[in-house]
């Protein structure tokens, strides 16, 4: 299947035939073939569930105890499957390394940054301290602002680099990149994609990139597979995946990317693919009928700074920042992590005290008529009660006069259905719920209580491509039928799609303010300029280059 | 510099926690029926001469916060009176005693640490599997047998049976204290053990799955390094917590193992003491015993700083 196959001998990794059982005999992964010749980039392309993760652990040898690998995986001339661990073990590290994808858990964190690199660095003293140095600043921190610090005092990009420099410390033939970037800012993500690519060029190393993000994986590889539920969707040339896929499933995934130099219609998948969906429109054309200029909301010189525990600095949130939000329009702010944006939510949400400055809403606008939808949608539903208790908890809350139980029941219904859901799952627990059905639970819930505002804190960040569109356009609705919203991202595409004005937050200022329009199409401030330079282009010269910033200690990612 | 001023401040708390158990201590005299100088003169008979030199001499006849100062005074220098049982000093009582029960609580720690924890991580490690069952199975029968009974049982098998260990007494010397403790301590240990095991067992199976090390793994990383520094070190933080109030316990609970080796320690001591009425026995072995488990606690947490630099960040910040 994948064009590797004519010459096996020279391939540096060939899988044939890759299944992954459970205990129970059901296959996790069935029939994955592809190969790899050395100094190749190879993507793997899926969503959550399709088992790119899986298929890289059985690659590596490094599969939980409860799953098992059948088929052939062969290092050069080394079995994989079946293989002693006792054999796997001394070749991993150069021949065959591994880099996770959540720079929070990746380094073991009662060891400092250079006893991390000496577990597998040779020599001893100053020749390994030499040794140690050079590693690190090979990965473009300076080694005494690394060296003797814990995992925990770092940021996650410094993390994530320190991570790469331990993977690549015995130069290994092949990486395999889980995410590798996935848990990154986005201009965090790109320098560091951009320090693979170096790195992998001076190497001349062959690269496994597990990614669910299309763009990355063309800008940076040769040949893509793309997987769906355990299986092999399509694989070939890259250039066969820029032109939009062979496969239905492959052109639904292109479709569900959200682009940044335009609004769209429509953003469901299946509306884009029929191509009306993805006509562009006017950006201001969702506020709904009494949309104006009058203020809802307002924000005056906003400050937070919270006390650092013990002698450290204290942390500056939020620096007098000040906005406006008018009645039935949409207000995005947008930032990284570390810009204050959470905290901005959690102020004007009243979860958090100000330092000073004042958030004010219109006079007749109560406290609860502000609703919210955070980012995790896991962790927001009470896992021992039905959605439908949930949900009636919420009408009985808002209603305040006792309603007949049929009452409840309609009203939970029909906003099930708006939010794209069946009544049926008044019945159901959250446990049986995929996360983007949670997140729209999440939604009904808010919409129940009848909202004046809704502050939404990245609702789609942890949600997959597709998942993403079905709850835009959910949020989307509720906008054009009158709601106002204070829409929180870090993702320029989506703050497009769903805001009408922007704020760009950047350590707790406002660096730049205007309508979503002009700002992404002409950012004035260097630092929207660069936010903007870093949402992946699909490119190879997007990839190519120098980092855009050389990082600092903690501040970065 | 700063470790200095946080054990500076655990040293001033535990004197202050010792001042409350003092005080408390000082007034059993008084909250014990009978009268104090009654207490005092023992089970006898006494004259009306002999409790008027009693109350002179512990100087009942003055207010209670004079008499708690000067028994505190007393106290301070390690004197606690004398037993009223056989007119012994309490103090050089006290010091013959404890060292038989600090040697036993030390032996039963370190045997506790070499059984508990390599079955323990080895368990956790392989959480599910035939090893894990098995230990888990072992301990916690091991656990549901009463001391004394696990205590008779080798007693019977290493002492008498197979004449391995002595069956009484407590020895001179290093190694013949050693080879005397042995079958106690083992007892004391095996008291334990399924606690630590579970402890060290569920930890060990949390880092096992952990990112760190499947990254470890991935890029080489030495099995010895995955052991030790990751597991051994990542188990060791909730251990030590618990390992100090099981020290507590070794040092207060060990009635039933001194009886049945016949060792000469403090837990005996305390309970003669006690149903003797024995008060002045009673005060010194109590605040002695207490002193022990606070340090034990503070030698915990001073293990606690040392295993995990985030702790240590955080306490001496």
């Amino acid at each position: 299947m994948a064009s590797g196959n004519g010459r096996p001998g020279a391939d540096l990794l060939s899988v044939e035939g890759l299944r992954v059982t459970g205990h129970d005999g059901a296959a996790l992964v069935d029939d994955v073939t592809f190969s790899i010749r050395p100094g190749e980039t190879v993507a793997l392309v899926g969503e959550s569930g399709s088992g790119k993760s899986l298929t890289a652990k059985a690659i590596a040898g490094l599969l939980p105890r409860n799953l098992t690998a059948s088929g052939s995986i062969r290092w050069r001339e080394t079995e994989v499957v079946g293989a002693r661990e006792r054999v796997l073990r001394t070749l991993r590290g150069p021949q065959v390394s591994m880099l996770l994808q959540d720079p929070f858990t990746l380094l073991n964190p009662l060891t400092p940054v250079w006893r991390t690199l000496a577990e597998t660095l040779p020599g001893r003293g100053a020749e390994l301290r030499l040794l140690i140095s050079e590693r690190i600043s090979d990965v473009g921190i300076e080694p005494a602002r690394a060296r003797d610090r814990y995992p925990w005092e770092l940021s996650g990009g410094m993390r994530q680099r320190i991570g790469l420099a331990a993977a690549l410390s015995q130069s290994p033939a092949l990486l395999l990149a889980d995410e590798p970037t996935t848990a990154l800012d986005a201009t965090t993500q790109r320098d560091v994609l951009r320090l693979i690519h170096r790195l992998q060029r001076g190497h001349g190393m062959a690269m496994l990139l597990i990614t669910h993000d299309l763009r990355i994986a063309t800008s940076m590889s040769d040949r893509v597979v793309v997987m769906a539920k355990g299986g092999i969707v399509e694989s070939g040339d890259v250039d066969d995946l820029r032109s939009g896929g062979r496969q239905e499933y492959t052109r639904r995934l292109w479709a569900a990317q959200l682009p940044v130099d335009r609004r769209l219609a429509d953003l469901r998948v299946e509306a884009r693919l029929d191509g009306a969906g993805a006509a562009p429109v006017p950006d201001a054309a969702t506020g709904g009928a009494g949309a104006g200029t009058t203020p809802i909301l307002v924000v005056r010189e906003l400050s937070k700074s919270f006390a650092a525990r013990g002698h450290g600095e204290g942390v500056q949130a939020l620096d007098r920042v000040g906005l406006e939000l008018a009645r039935g329009r949409s207000l995005g702010v947008i930032g990284e992590s570390g810009s204050g944006k959470t905290t901005l939510a959690r102020c004007i949400l009243g979860l958090e005290q100000p330092t000073s400055g004042t958030v004010e809403l219109t006079p007749g606008i109560a406290r609860r008529q502000v609703q919210c939808v955070f980012q995790d949608p896991y962790s927001s539903l009470n896992p021992s009660h039905s959605i439908g208790f949930a949900l009636a908890e919420a009408v009985r809350h808002r209603a305040g006069a006792p309603l007949s139980r049929r009452e409840v029941a309609a009203e939970i219904a029909a906003t099930l259905h708006s939010v794209g859901l069946d009544a049926s799952f008044a019945r159901r627990r959250p446990e049986t719920l995929s996360g983007g059905q949670r997140q729209r639970v999440a939604i009904a819930r808010a919409l129940l209580l009848r909202p004046e505002i809704l502050v939404c804190d990245e609702p789609v960040a942890a949600l997959d491509l597709t998942v993403q569109s079905q709850v835009l356009q959910v949020l989307r609705d509720a906008q054009a039928g009158g709601l106002s919203m204070v829409f929180i991202t870090h993702d320029m595409s989506v703050a497009r799609q769903l805001t009408d004005e922007v704020i760009v937050l950047h350590k707790g200022r406002i660096v730049e303010t205007g309508p979503t329009a002009s700002v992404l199409d002409d950012p004035q401030h260097e630092y929207t300029a660069r936010l903007l330079a870093s949402v992946p282009s699909g490119d190879r010269e997007w990839i190519a280059g120098p980092p855009l910033q050389r990082t600092g200690a903690m501040t970065d990612g | 510099m700063k470790i200095a001023v946080w054990l500076g401040r655990r040293l001033i708390a535990i004197v202050l926690q010792l001042l409350i158990i003092s005080f408390l201590t000082f007034s059993l005299l008084f909250l014990m029926p009978g009268s104090p100088e009654q207490i005092l003169i023992g089970p006898n008979p006494a004259t009306a001469e002999q409790l008027e030199s009693i109350r002179e001499r512990y100087g009942l006849n003055e207010p209670f916060l004079a008499q708690y100062a000067d028994w505190l005074g007393a106290a301070v220098h390690l004197d606690f009176g004398t037993s009223i049982a056989n007119g012994e000093e309490v103090s050089s009582l006290l010091i013959e005693r404890s060292g038989v029960t600090v040697s036993l609580a030390i032996y039963a720690i370190v045997l506790l640490l070499l059984l508990a924890v390599p079955l323990g991580l080895v368990a956790g490690a392989r959480a599910g599997g035939t090893a894990d069952r098995v230990i888990s199975a072992v301990t916690t029968m091991l656990v549901s047998a009463p001391a004394f009974a696990t205590g008779l049982l080798l007693l019977y098998v290493f002492g008498v049976v197979l004449r391995w260990f002595p069956i009484f007494g407590f020895g001179s010397g290093f190694t013949d204290v050693v080879w005397h403790l042995t079958l106690p301590a083992a007892t004391l240990a095996i008291a334990v053990i399924a606690l630590i095991v579970r402890q060290t067992r569920a930890v060990a199976a949390t880092i096992v799955r952990s990112d760190y090390v499947l990254f470890g793994r991935a890029r080489g990383v030495a099995p010895w390094t995955i052991w030790t520094r990751y597991l051994l070190r990542g188990s060791s933080m909730p251990l030590v917590t618990s390992m100090g109030l099981v020290l507590g316990f070794f040092l207060t609970g060990t009635v039933v193992v001194e009886r049945l080796f016949s060792i000469p320690g403090l837990g005996s001591l305390l309970i003669n003491a006690v149903s003797t009425k024995d008060l002045p026995v009673v005060q010194g072995a109590t605040i002695l015993v207490s002193f022990f488990v606070l340090l034990a606690n503070l030698l915990a947490d001073a293990s606690h700083l040392a295993v995990d630099p985030r702790v240590r960040k955080a306490v001496l910040a």
